[in-house]
C-alpha cells in the first residue's frame, strides 16, 4: 500500500512547525525519525493532508547536562542515546534498554521524542523514561509546558498531547552514587518487541532501598509503573522474602494482554520472573 | 494540490535533482525515477530490510523514507558500493560460501553488513547477528550469510594488521 498524497514542509523552527500545524486546522502531523509514522501512512491508518518535517530543527536536537537534569532533544536518535557517554554516565539505564530498541538500520534513524509520543506500550525507551520519573517539555502555541512523566501516558496509544502539541524535551533525573540499576527484556527473537520487558532504577542508601521505580513493558495499555512492588521495597533491603512479596504485588501492579499465544497468565509469570533476576544483578553507575 | 516538490541529493557520487510527489518513498524514488533497481522493495514496513541504503553513510530503510526527507543528502546504493568497489571483497565471499540464493535479500545484506564493516570494530558472530536481526532471507538459512561476514571482517582485519607491520 501507499501513502495517500499529503504536502509535506520542513520548517526551521518549533514556532514555524507549530504555526504551520495551526494553519493545517489540525489536518497535520509531525514527521521525526518516520519509522513508525511512515508504515502507518502506507497502511492508510492516518492520512494527515500535511506532513510537517521536525527531524531538522536545530534546537529539538541533542544531549545535554543541566544542573541534575539530562536533557534529550525530542529528535535525538536512537543510535545516539545508545552510543552516548553522557548517557551512560547520568542514565546509565537507558544505555542499558537502547540495544533492545529494534533493528541497527530503525535506530540510525528513529527518534527519542517520536517514541515517547507513540506510547507504544511495547517500546523501551517510553518505559523507561517512567521508571526515570522523566518530565516531558511540551511546546505548544499556548505557550510550553511541563508534564511528569506519570501524567503523560493516559491509554493506549494515548498521551497528555493535546493536538498540535509537540515534544521539545525530555527531562531526566541523573544517576548518583546510590543509584542502582538493570533492564532486561524477554522476546522470541532479538531485535523483534518483547513478551514482556522491564526496567529498574533504584536509590541506595547503605544496603537499603531508599527509592525506586519499576516500569514494565508489554504489560498494560501503557508502559506501567509497579507502584506496589515498589512499595514493598521501598526502605528495605533485598532478601528472598522481600523479592517475593514484590513479585506477588506485580498481579495487582500490571494488566498484561493476552492472546493465544501469550496468555495473560504468561505475561504475568514472565513479569514476575524478570523482576526477580533484576532485582538480583542491580549494578551501579559505570 | 500535494504538488512536486523540488529536491536536490547526491545518489552515487552524482548530483541528482528532481521534482518527487512528497508520497513517494526513497524506495520508489530510486527503483523508479533513477532506475536503481538494486534496493529492494518486499514488506514496504521496515521489517524485511531489502530496501536498505546508505544515507550519510548509515544504514537506513528506504522504504520508511519519503524522498522530499532525503534532500540534501548522500545516498549510496548498493550499486554505488559496488562501482567504487567498496565491497568487492564482501561480494566475493558472498559467492564462494553461497550465501545468496534467490538473492531478493542480497542488496539489504550488503548494505548491513558494510555497516558492520565500516564500524572498524571486529565484531563477534553474535554480534554480527544481531546486527543482521533487521534483514529477513527466505533461503539460505542464514549461517552462510553470516560466514561471509565473518570471513570479509577476519580478512581486513589481517590485511590492516599488516600493512601497519609493514
Ligand atoms: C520493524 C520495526 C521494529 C521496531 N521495533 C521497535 C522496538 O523494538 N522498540 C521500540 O521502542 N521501537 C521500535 N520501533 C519503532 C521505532 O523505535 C520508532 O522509531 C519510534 O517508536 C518512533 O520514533 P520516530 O522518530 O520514528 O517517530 P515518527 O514515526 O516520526 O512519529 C511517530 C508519532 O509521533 C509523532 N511525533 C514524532 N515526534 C514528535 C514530537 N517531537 N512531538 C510530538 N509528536 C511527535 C508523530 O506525529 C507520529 O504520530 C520499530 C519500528 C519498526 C518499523
Ligand atoms: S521493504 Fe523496507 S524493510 Fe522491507
Ligand atoms: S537469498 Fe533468497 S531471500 Fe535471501
Amino acid at each position: 500500500m501507499k501513502a495517500r498524497a499529503f504536502e509535506y514542509v520542513r520548517p526551521q523552527s518549533v514556532e514555524e512547525a507549530l504555526r504551520a500545524f495551526g494553519d493545517a486546522d489540525g489536518d497535520a502531523a509531525y514527521i521525526a525519525g518516520g519509522q513508525s509514522l511512515v508504515p502507518a501512512l502506507a497502511l492508510r491508518l492516518q492520512a494527515p493532508a500535511l506532513l510537517i518535517d521536525i527531524a531538522r530543527i536545530e534546537e529539538l536536537h541533542g544531549l545535554a547536562v543541566v544542573r541534575d537534569r539530562l536533557r534529550i532533544g525530542a529528535t535525538t536518535r536512537h543510535f545516539e542515546i545508545l552510543n552516548s557517554e553522557l548517557v551512560a554516565e547520568h542514565a546509565p539505564l537507558l544505555s542499558k534498554a537502547a540495544p533492545f530498541v529494534a533493528h541497527p538500520a530503525i535506530r540510525n534513524k528513529g527518534t527519542f521524542g517520536g517514541s515517547l509520543a507513540l506510547a507504544d506500550p511495547a517500546s523501551e525507551f517510553p518505559t523507561m523514561a517512567l521508571a526515570l520519573d522523566a518530565e516531558v517539555e511540551i511546546a505548544s502555541f499556548a505557550g510550553d509546558r511541563r508534564v511528569a512523566i506519570a501524567d503523560f501516558f493516559l491509554g493506549l496509544y494515548e498521551t497528555a498531547l493535546q493536538s498540535g502539541e509537540m515534544i521539545r524535551a525530555v527531562h531526566i533525573p541523573v544517576a548518583t552514587a546510590k543509584t542502582r540499576y538493570a533492564f532486561d527484556e524477554l522476546a522470541r527473537r532479538r531485535g523483534d518487541y518483547a513478551l514482556v520487558g522491564a526496567g529498574v532504577n533504584a536509590e541506595y542508601d547503605g544496603d537499603r532501598i531508599e527509592r525506586i521505580g519499576i516500569a514494565f513493558l508489554s504489560a498494560g495499555p501503557t508502559p506501567m509503573r509497579a507502584r506496589r512492588a515498589e512499595a514493598i521495597l521501598t526502605g528495605s533491603r533485598l532478601t528472598l522474602e522481600i523479592i517475593r512479596e514484590a513479585q506477588e504485588a506485580l498481579d495487582v501492579d500490571l494488566d498484561p494482554p493476552g492472546d493465544e499465544h501469550t496468555p495473560v497468565e504468561m505475561r504475568l509469570h514472565l513479569a514476575r520472573v524478570l523482576l526477580g533476576r533484576l532485582l538480583g544483578r542491580l549494578e551501579a553507575r559505570p | 494540490m500535494s504538488g512536486k516538490i523540488a529536491v536536490s541529493l547526491t545518489v552515487n557520487s552524482e548530483e541528482v535533482e528532481a521534482f518527487v510527489a512528497p508520497r513517494t518513498t526513497l524506495a520508489d524514488f530510486l527503483r523508479q525515477d533513477l532506475q536503481l533497481t538494486g534496493t529492494h522493495a518486499g514488506c514496504e514496513m521496515g521489517v524485511c530490510g531489502a530496501c536498505l541504503v546508505l544515507i550519510d553513510d548509515q544504514p537506513v530503510h528506504a522504504c520508511l523514507m519519503f524522498a522530499v526527507q532525503v534532500d540534501g543528502c548522500v545516498i549510496e546504493t548498493v550499486e554505488g558500493l559496488t562501482s567504487r568497489d567498496a565491497i568487492t571483497d564482501l561480494q566475493k565471499a558472498f559467492h564462494e560460501r553461497n550465501a545468496l540464493q534467490c538473492g531478493f535479500c542480497t542488496p539489504g545484506m550488503l548494505v548491513s553488513a558494510y555497516g558492520i564493516l565500516s564500524s572498524g570494530k571486529v565484531p563477534s558472530r553474535e554480534e554480527i547477528r544481531d546486527a543482521l536481526s533487521g534483514n529477513y532471507c527466505r533461503c539460505t538459512g542464514y549461517e552462510a550469510i553470516v560466514d561471509a561476514i565473518e570471513r570479509t571482517v577476519g580478512e581486513r582485519w589481517r590485511a590492516k594488521v599488516a600493512e601497519e607491520e609493514a
